[in-house]
């Protein structure tokens, strides 16, 4: 058997384990920069409010209708993701975690067990340790389990966070139930062809014929057939498979004009990518600039553009990075524009041991043991202590987070205070 | 099955044990003779965190429990894997505020107990919103 557990609505909920006082009430999350609505409370979902909601533009429903907004507090999250995560990790050696507030949980071996009895127990210390509550859906497979844990969530009172599909029963009326955009696994592409064919639910989709699945689906849509049937063909992945690309994009505090100005942010940006790829031990082979003005500004000149460099031979240097990064940008670069969005993106990644020699470059792996240094350097001191010359020295690049709550279990000056 | 008698015996995680990797490789000479003897340093987290994912901490703000020996300025080591039981100190979200009492559980009321006699107790009825927080196991402080 297969479980998903969920935190519900985990950015929220791990503020409110702070600051209870916002329990039961509206609360927005905002991405970095306090760009835009990036998770809701239940409450603030009743409210209307969508995801993606740029902050600014909703600046007011927000004050009317008492909505709380916070920053993004990422060191917070995390810290309490890794707690969740690490508790249920006693019920199973099994554990994918699969994003910051999600993981599977596959059960073998547990056949004298009652499932939904150990679910609710974890599902209990979970909420009684950590604060934070999450829903669980049992299953055959991972894509049952995804469902299962749909109607959990959804019919809360009901289920008491605890789902199980066990019966052949339940199955179909929980794919009958599903809409076919809602499939784990089935994107955009996918539900808008099936639904032009008059499917509906996840029960219409496990009718198709495997053969057509497997010719207009790939593989991968037979296997997610295979696995609604309640036949386990998905694998839990318990290794962390590395990142396939890896991208530092930011919206800029202010607008900046000057090539000066651009071309220290996006040597930034690059040098993060390059401390990323070498933390996963990654070399990238190609990088994706683009550039972008303020979409919101009335009157200035509109302007978005992106290209990509290929690297003369893989590579994870800072150097590196930011001198293609900066080739690719100065040839982005106009005059007159208000930029206000810039991002590098690492393309091709390759692992950083095997590596693919040329025949006319001999930098290869040339600047390894400077960025071990700088690597060591900053892990002791603290990051952003040693830069290069295109970036700017005097101050670290704030990002704007006017509601930041605190680094609540990660910083000793943060703590909760007591009366 | 019949007559069978097994007994389950699970790993206790607050035991385990940390080893050190050794590093210095096997080359020609004398080794250390301390190579060995390796121990990790003492850390205070041995004795204060029995569960480190319910562990948090606290900073007391006021006298109120100053009777029982937690001062302005102390750090509060939490563990919410502790049922909260009568007499126990706990950390409490009440009435939009955190605070630290002594429980004390009557029949049909609770009651938040400071420990200091310029404090008067807090009772706690229906009205009131209050969340136990987590049970304070250690206070830190400063001598």
């Amino acid at each position: 058997m297969f479980a998903l557990v969920d935190c519900n609505n985990f950015y929220a909920s791990c503020e409110r384990v702070f600051q209870p006082q916002f329990e039961g009430r509206p609360i927005v999350i905002l991405s970095n920069n306090d760009g835009c609505v990036i998770a809701r409370s239940n409450e603030a979902k009743a409210l209307g409010i969508p995801m993606g909601a740029p902050a600014f533009q909703y600046k007011d429903q927000f004050k009317r209708q008492n909505i709380q907004v916070f920053s993004s507090n990422y060191a917070l999250y995390g810290d309490m993701s890794h707690r969740v995560m690490t508790v249920l990790k006693r019920y199973t050696p099994n554990v994918e975690i699969y994003s910051i507030d999600e993981a599977f949980l596959q059960f073998k071996g547990f056949e004298y067990f009652d499932l939904k009895v150990e679910c609710a127990r974890m599902r209990k210390q979970v909420k009684q340790w950590t604060g934070i509550p999450v829903s669980v859906g049992l299953a055959p497979s991972k894509a049952l389990a995804k469902i299962a844990n749909k109607i959990a969530k959804k019919f809360t009172a009901k289920t008491q966070g605890v789902y199980v599909i066990d019966t052949e029963e339940k199955r179909i009326k929980a794919l009958r139930w599903t809409a076919i955009g809602e499939v784990w696994g089935i994107g955009r592409q996918h539900k808008m062809r099936l639904e032009a064919m008059g499917l509906q639910t996840a029960l219409d989709f496990v009718r198709l014929p495997d053969d057509w699945i497997r010719a207009h689906m790939s593989v991968l849509g037979l296997r997610l057939k295979k696995d609604l049937q309640g036949l386990p063909f998905i694998q839990l992945e318990e290794i962390d498979p590395p990142k396939k690309s890896i991208a530092t994009t930011r919206s800029f505090e202010t607008t900046v004009s000057q090539w000066g100005d651009l071309e220290e942010r996006v040597a930034t940006f690059a040098v993060s990518c390059a401390e990323k790829l070498r933390k996963q031990r990654s070399n990238c082979s190609a990088l994706y600039v683009f550039v972008r003005s303020d979409p919101h500004k009335k009157g200035a000149t509109p302007y978005r553009n992106s290209c990509t460099v290929t690297l003369p031979y893989a590579s994870n240097s800072n150097l590196d990075l930011s001198k293609y990064a900066l080739t690719a940008a100065k040839s982005l670069f106009r005059k007159g524009i208000h930029y206000k969005k810039a991002g590098v993106i690492a393309l091709g990644l390759t692992p950083a041991e095997t590596r693919q020699l040329t025949l006319f470059e001999s930098h290869v792996g040339k600047h390894q043991a400077l960025m071990y240094a700088i690597d060591k350097i900053h892990h002791r001191y603290g990051p952003h202590q040693m830069k290069l010359g295109n970036q700017d020295l005097k101050r670290t690049w704030k990002m704007r987070q006017e509601h930041l709550s605190k680094r609540y279990t990660t910083a000793l000056t943060d703590i909760i205070k007591v009366k | 099955m019949s007559e069978s008698h097994l007994s389950f015996f699970k790993p206790n995680p607050a035991t385990r044990k940390m080893l050190h990797l050794v590093q210095e490789g096997i080359s020609a000479g004398f080794p250390s003779p301390a190579d060995d003897f390796k121990e990790l340093r003492i850390s205070i987290d041995q004795e204060v965190v029995k569960n480190e994912e319910a562990t948090f901490y606290a900073r007391v703000s006021g006298q109120s429990m100053q009777g029982a020996g937690l001062d302005d300025g102390d750090l509060l080591v939490i563990d919410r894997s502790q049922e909260p039981e009568n007499s126990a100190i706990a950390v409490c979200f009440i009435d939009g505020e955190f605070t630290v009492k002594r429980l004390k559980v009557e029949k049909d009321c609770i009651y938040l107990m400071p420990e200091n006699p310029r404090y008067q107790p807090i009772k706690v009825t229906e009205e009131n919103q209050l969340q136990i927080w987590g049970v304070v196991t250690y206070v830190v402080k400063k001598v």
